[in-house]
């Protein structure tokens, strides 16, 4: 599905990752881990298409539409749209201002999926964390994407709520959504991931999930 | 009162006003670009001012100043960070202006009153047509935007990461607004625009959770302000300015 090819990328003349080798084959959940500053934001900007890279070859199979749910947005409590207004923000921005019958069902679709149906009316403002979350993976959903890149999403949880995250992407992965999880939490990589890179400090190494534990004690 | 045509077309003026008003505002509002209204509507002041000096009618002075502005402080202020300060030294320039070609020009304190203050009931049925042309247009283009525009004004982050080219949105909205200050400032004046275009739909946001109803719930308050304004001022013979800023 994507395939990256000796990349280098990075911002002006400063390198940030440097001869990076990865497959991603469809359907897999790859877990991204690595401390900060090692490039997993800079390796998310290429796979978006909104940095060129430095040298080497990033390559994205054709029709294939890649979802982003953002890490950091800041919406107060006083956030005045619905759960299900917030998740239709996302529908195509054709002319027609109201939601057709087919577009309704669609928001209802994902709403169940990111089991937000009971909580739709709510205010958004005054949702926990979780169900924010959940929120804005609904919001990306709606465009049915085939890849599906998560920032840091469990980033601000409890450890509850990131499990219920979790759970309902690893749903999603089974039912054929290629997911990458950026992470710096090993346990929730281990849990959910099928495969895993690990990004540290000019040296990438990445494979199914198994060998996590492997790679990491040889090191 | 409707037998007078001046309270006719006041009524039919301020009703147009309200609900592109009601509209813009609730964007506005959650652009949170209501300090950057008020800008505008100084900006708008300037060029009335200048139009007064170079002998064109004060829409066309707004309108010039306005949308060259707008355009101007949007590009200027893209980080937000910078956005108050570039704001407020461009409004210390404006009001600066404005004054400057007040007093270059012979006719003075009645053109600065009309200005500031607006004319409601002094207004043409030439002027309520340009008036309605402007509206339906404003009006046509929020339509046609409406999706992108809602996306990029109630999650700016999310917008960023769809398909919505951002930047184009904004830039449009500026242009937009800018045309709405400038005609609403004909009817209730530069000074108080500002009030019309965010305080419905600021109280707006307190009573719904869908953008629509805001949009409806915004446009009923700023009726009801115009109405009841200028009903008030029928009946007192005070200015309807007045009301306005007191409903």
């Amino acid at each position: 599905m994507i395939t990256l090819n000796h990349l280098s990328l990075g911002y002006g003349s400063k390198g940030v990752i440097s001869d990076l080798n990865l497959t991603i084959a469809k359907g897999e959940f790859l877990v991204v881990v690595g401390e900060n500053g090692v490039g997993k934001t800079t390796l998310i900007k290429s796979l978006l298409g909104q940095l060129a890279p430095h040298a080497g070859k990033l390559t994205i199979a054709d029709g294939v539409k890649i979802g982003y749910v953002p890490q950091f947005r800041n919406l107060d409590s006083e956030y005045p749209l619905s759960i299900r207004d917030f998740v239709a923000l996302n529908v195509r921005p054709t002319w027609r201002p109201w939601l057709t019958q087919v577009e309704r069902q669609q928001v209802e679709t994902v709403l169940a999926k990111t089991n937000l149906t009971r909580l739709a009316d709510r205010p958004l403002g005054l949702a926990s964390g979780g169900e924010k979350q959940r929120a804005y993976l609904a919001q990306s959903l709606l465009a049915s994407p085939d890849l599906l890149i998560l920032d840091e999403s469990t980033a601000s949880l409890d450890p509850d709520s990131k499990v219920e995250l979790l759970s309902l992407v690893k749903q999603l992965q089974t039912e054929g959504l290629t997911i990458i999880f950026v992470t710096h939490d090993w346990d929730l990589a281990r849990q959910f991931g099928t495969h895993f890179l690990h990004m540290d400090a000019g040296c990438y190494r990445n494979g199914p999930i198994a060998e996590l534990d492997q790679h990491l004690g040889g090191k | 009162m409707f037998a007078l045509s001046f309270m006719r077309h006041a009524f039919v003026a301020g009703t147009l006003i309200a609900i592109l008003c009601g509209v813009i505002g609730v964007f506005v509002v959650a652009r949170q670009m209501s300090f950057m209204t008020h800008t505008l509507s100084e900006i708008g002041f300037a060029g009335g001012s200048f139009a007064v000096f170079a002998g064109w009618s004060t829409l066309h002075g707004m309108m010039l100043f306005t949308i060259l502005s707008s355009v101007l402080v949007g590009r200027l202020s893209v980080k937000e960070s910078r956005r108050e300060a570039v704001i407020s030294a461009v409004s210390a320039l404006f009001i600066g202006l404005g004054i400057l070609f007040l007093s270059l020009s012979s006719q003075s304190a009645s053109s600065a009153t009309g200005i500031l203050f607006g004319s409601v009931v002094g207004i043409s049925a030439a002027e309520v047509n340009q008036l309605v042309i402007l509206s339906v247009l404003i009006l046509g283009i929020l339509v046609i935007l409406y999706r992108a525009l809602k996306f990029t004004s109630f999650d700016r982050v999310g917008a960023q990461v769809s398909s919505i080219n951002e930047t184009a949105i904004s830039i449009i909205f500026l242009l937009v607004l800018a045309v709405s200050v400038s005609v609403t400032a004909q009817i209730v004046g530069s000074l108080l625009i500002f009030i019309l275009l965010t305080l419905p739909a600021a109280s707006a946001k307190y009573f719904t959770t869908g953008v629509a109803k805001m949009i409806g719930l915004a446009i009923l308050f700023a009726l009801l302000g115009t109405w009841v304004g200028l009903y008030l001022s029928y009946i007192t013979n005070w200015p309807v300015s007045f009301f306005h800023r007191n409903d």
